[in-house]
């Protein structure tokens, strides 16, 4: 089937401001929106920008505004979509390079701010520390998080407050909060409870319902916005 | 624009991660590079695990592993250095989960294990659980969990700068002289900087992206690999590209030898687990390269799934429990792009490139070595994909990917750290930059030139179809011509994005030329091995033959022309026998 894509396009070097571009591609329902880019960008236009590298899901490089919701290019299908018109943008809320790329320096900047690797200053034994496999499960859902993006520009709070934290980094403070090898819960707790921290969540869902990995984001918030209220109570 | 560190590391990867934490420790000002942003990388597609023999579920011992490696590297292992990997593996896993990695846990709290292909108790009795995993996203944990480290050290990183150029000091690298850094473009702005070291790791994967079908992420294109090769550094036992057996058809997106470690089948179009006609004892578990042939096999005498391309892969009897816990990822891929219900349903699947056993030659402390004497190139490093160490040898075991980039960007890191105390950063030509700038700009410049994109099109397919899982003279010698006419077509490469702002065009031109540099030697090393080992089949020869080639081939580039040495193998401990599982 022939499919009409529109891209939000943009080149800093030529464009005053972002403008939509059409091309029409042949798919197959099982065509990602990746291998759209990909023909668009390979048999019509190769100035067409855009970052991917796995092309499976995995390395969150591809994350963008596609149909009005965030996804990773390489994971939806076009049969999913049940359009033939397909629109594609930046993710919303990150300054724009050119065409699909946005800056991701403030994103990744947030995920730093909650120190987000394990602390521990006790000594560790000659081979693996013990661990429950119900103190394993605790965190399970909040490790697989991939750091596209995908969650934090589809979040409300996170637009209108550009300070917010926003959830990938809340995602990836619960992964540790929760581990009981961690001694840093109480520093990231306290990071946490800054007037850009959880408390700027209205429970939106958007997050969740953005999430490539199925991570229960709006709950894991939920859960770190309870531990701060537990500890102070 | 020029900056000054001690150590520099290309690719953020496990292998350059964990070489740049050992750094960071040992407080040496480095930095590493990387053309994508840290988590970006490959080490994160890995699924099924990393083994080594904790014996956390039933006698192990790092000797067994080290045997397995071998035999699985059908002799052409570096014995020396397979006792490395399998000894340093436990440590290294060890210490993985002391910097936090969530490894799946066995009732009593250790870290759980399972089996995986070619992995044996007692020097091949059975299939042994050996394999450390979480779920079937061990390679996510391990370079979320590398990279968290890092940032808690304080790594510095240039993200999404492209090494474009190493440099040499006192002669070329292939000729005496010193790493000394490297030129790279900085893919927001289309600058180029040069970045001054006494050592350099080139850390940057594989180059699966020159086949049709293949489980690697599209940035895979043997940058450091071909950059080395500019330089005269040869590649090593490049003819040793494995095939991973259960691809998604046609798109070749890995699912994991996880499933088959949790008990899946392969079946053929009469129902049958074929792999009971090849490896009789392993059966599903025999290494990669045997039951990719195998599957060949039944296509070509038309027991493939409706007679076509493809066998089935089956979880059906696995449960929802063991599939939902043990396997989410690759289920959930084969719902997603296959648009299967792996519950109920069986799989097809294909071999699909997955894994080059060659690479940059080095000894077992990471170091580049240059030829056939194994001399060192000074302050040149190299580990995991990019390395040829080699502890693979003609195919590598499942896992094992892993544990080398671990075992091997640890010591890398360590050796570099020992390297760099005292000694003298370079003085560099202003010049340096000159050649790649011609050549970027040239590319930039050229009116009505061919696109990249169809020049590594016809690559893919060449090399599939020729250089694939089963070769022979006829085919490589056609390979061959093509390569040598698709260098033709690359010199006159165009693209339309004349821009200096993130200008991916650009880069994907510079990636197909390396890719075509490691067809080149891929196609020349497999026509002069004429016989057949690990992933190396040849129609035309179909017997390993260990009294003319028991021996690493090392493909140079001189003058333009690409000649051939040997170099012995290193047989300490386990002489080469038939290999039969």
């Amino acid at each position: 089937m022939q499919i009409e894509l529109r891209i939000l396009r943009y080149d800093p070097e030529r464009d005053e401001r972002p403008h939509q571009e059409t091309y029409h591609v042949e798919a197959g329902p099982m065509d990602r929106v990746l291998d759209l880019l990909h023909k668009v960008k390979y048999e019509q236009d190769g100035t067409l920008t855009f970052r991917r590298s796995c092309g499976h899901g995995v390395c969150g490089s591809d994350a963008m505004l596609i149909n009005g919701r965030n996804r990773l290019a390489c994971k939806i299908r076009v049969d999913q979509l049940r359009a033939r018109r397909i629109t594609v943008a930046p993710l919303p809320g990150l300054p724009v390079m050119k065409d699909l790329v946005v800056d991701m320096e403030g994103f990744f900047a947030k995920f730093r701010s909650v120190r987000p690797y394990l602390v521990s200053e006790r000594p560790v034994p000659e081979r693996e520390r013990r661990q429950s496999q119900a103190d394993r499960s605790r965190y399970d859902d909040t490790t697989k998080c991939i750091l596209c993006a995908a969650c934090t520009t589809s979040c409300p709070s996170f637009w209108a407050q550009p300070g917010y934290v926003g959830p990938a980094a809340i995602v990836n403070a619960h992964r540790f909060i929760f581990d009981t090898r961690d001694e840093a819960a109480e520093e990231r707790l306290e990071i946490l409870a800054d007037k850009d921290g959880v408390w700027r969540c209205r429970t939106i869902f958007n997050c969740t319902d953005a999430c490539p990995r199925d991570i229960h984001i709006t709950q894991a918030i939920l859960e770190v916005s309870s531990a701060i209220v537990e500890r102070h109570a | 624009m020029i900056h000054d560190h001690d150590a520099l590391i290309v690719g953020a990867g496990g292998a350059g991660l964990w070489a740049a934490l050992e750094l960071a420790r040992a407080g040496v000002d480095s930095a590493v590079l990387t053309k994508l942003y840290p988590t970006r990388s490959h080490t994160g597609a890995a699924q099924g695990g990393v083994c080594a023999a904790l014996g956390n579920q039933e006698e192990d011992h790092w000797e067994w592993h080290m045997f397995d490696t071998i035999k699985g590297g059908d002799y052409l292992v570096d014995q020396g250095a397979a006792e490395v990997l399998a000894r340093e593996a436990v440590e290294t896993v060890v210490e993985l989960e002391h910097m936090g990695l969530p490894f799946n846990r066995t009732a009593d709290g250790k870290i759980d294990q399972r089996r995986f292909g070619g992995h044996t108790r007692n020097y091949g009795e059975a299939a042994v659980k050996r394999a450390c995993y979480a779920a079937d996203r061990t390679g996510h944990m391990i370079l979320q969990t590398l990279y968290q480290q890092c940032l808690k050290h304080g790594v510095k990183f240039y993200d999404e700068y492209h090494v474009v150029d190493l440099i040499a000091d006192g002669g070329d690298l292939g000729d005496g002289g010193r790493a000394a850094g490297v030129v790279a473009y900085r893919i927001a702005d289309g600058e180029l900087a040069v970045l001054r070291s006494k050592a350099v790791l080139l850390a940057t994967g594989g180059f699966g992206r020159m086949f049709r079908v293949t489980s690697n992420a599209w940035s895979l294109t043997g940058d450091g690999v071909a950059l080395a090769y500019r330089h005269g550094v040869p590649m090593q036992d490049m003819e040793f590209y494995q095939f991973h057996p259960t691809g998604i058809v046609g798109i070749g997106i890995l699912l994991s030898e996880a499933a088959r470690g949790e008990g899946a089948y392969l079946i053929n179009n009469a129902g049958d687990r074929f792999m009971k006609d090849y490896a009789p004892t392993l059966m599903e578990l025999a290494p990669r390269d045997m039951v990719s042939r195998a599957i060949h096999q039944e296509i070509r005498a038309g027991r493939g799934i409706d007679g076509k391309d493809y066998v089935y892969l089956d979880l059906r009897h696995l449960g929802r429990k063991v599939i939902d816990e043990k396997l989410p990822d690759i289920t959930d891929f084969v719902r997603v792009y296959q648009g299967i219900e792996p519950l109920t349903q069986p799989i097809p699947v294909q071999p699909t490139a997955h894994y080059a056993m060659g690479g940059i030659p080095t000894d077992i402390h990471t170091r580049v070595t240059r030829d056939a004497d194994s001399t060192v190139v000074p302050g040149l490093y190299a580990a995991g994909e990019a390395a040829c160490v080699s502890v693979h040898g003609a195919n590598r075991l499942g896992t094992n990917s892993l544990v080398d980039l671990l075992v091997f960007g640890r010591r890398a890191g360590r050796d570099m750290v020992e390297h760099v105390k005292g000694g003298t950063l370079a003085d560099i030509d202003p010049d340096v930059t000159e050649l790649v700038r011609a050549e970027i700009e040239a590319i930039r410049g050229r009116e009505g030139g061919e696109r990249a994109a169809a020049i590594r099109k016809d690559l893919a397919d060449v090399m599939m179809d020729d250089v694939g899982v089963y070769r022979d003279e006829t085919g490589l010698r056609r390979a061959q011509r093509a390569v040598t006419d698709l260098r033709g077509r690359y010199a006159n490469v165009g693209i339309h994005d004349r821009g200096t702002t993130f200008n991916t065009d650009l880069l994907e031109a510079r990636e197909v030329g390396y890719l075509l540099d490691c067809a080149e030697t891929t196609v020349a090393s497999a026509l002069a091995r004429k016989e057949s080992r690990g992933a190396h089949s040849r129609e035309d020869f179909p017997d390993r033959d260990d009294a003319n080639f028991l021996t690493h081939t090392l493909a140079t580039r001189r003058d333009g022309a690409i000649g051939l040495s040997y170099k012995p193998v290193q047989i300490t401990k386990f002489q080469p026998k038939p290999r039969v599982y």
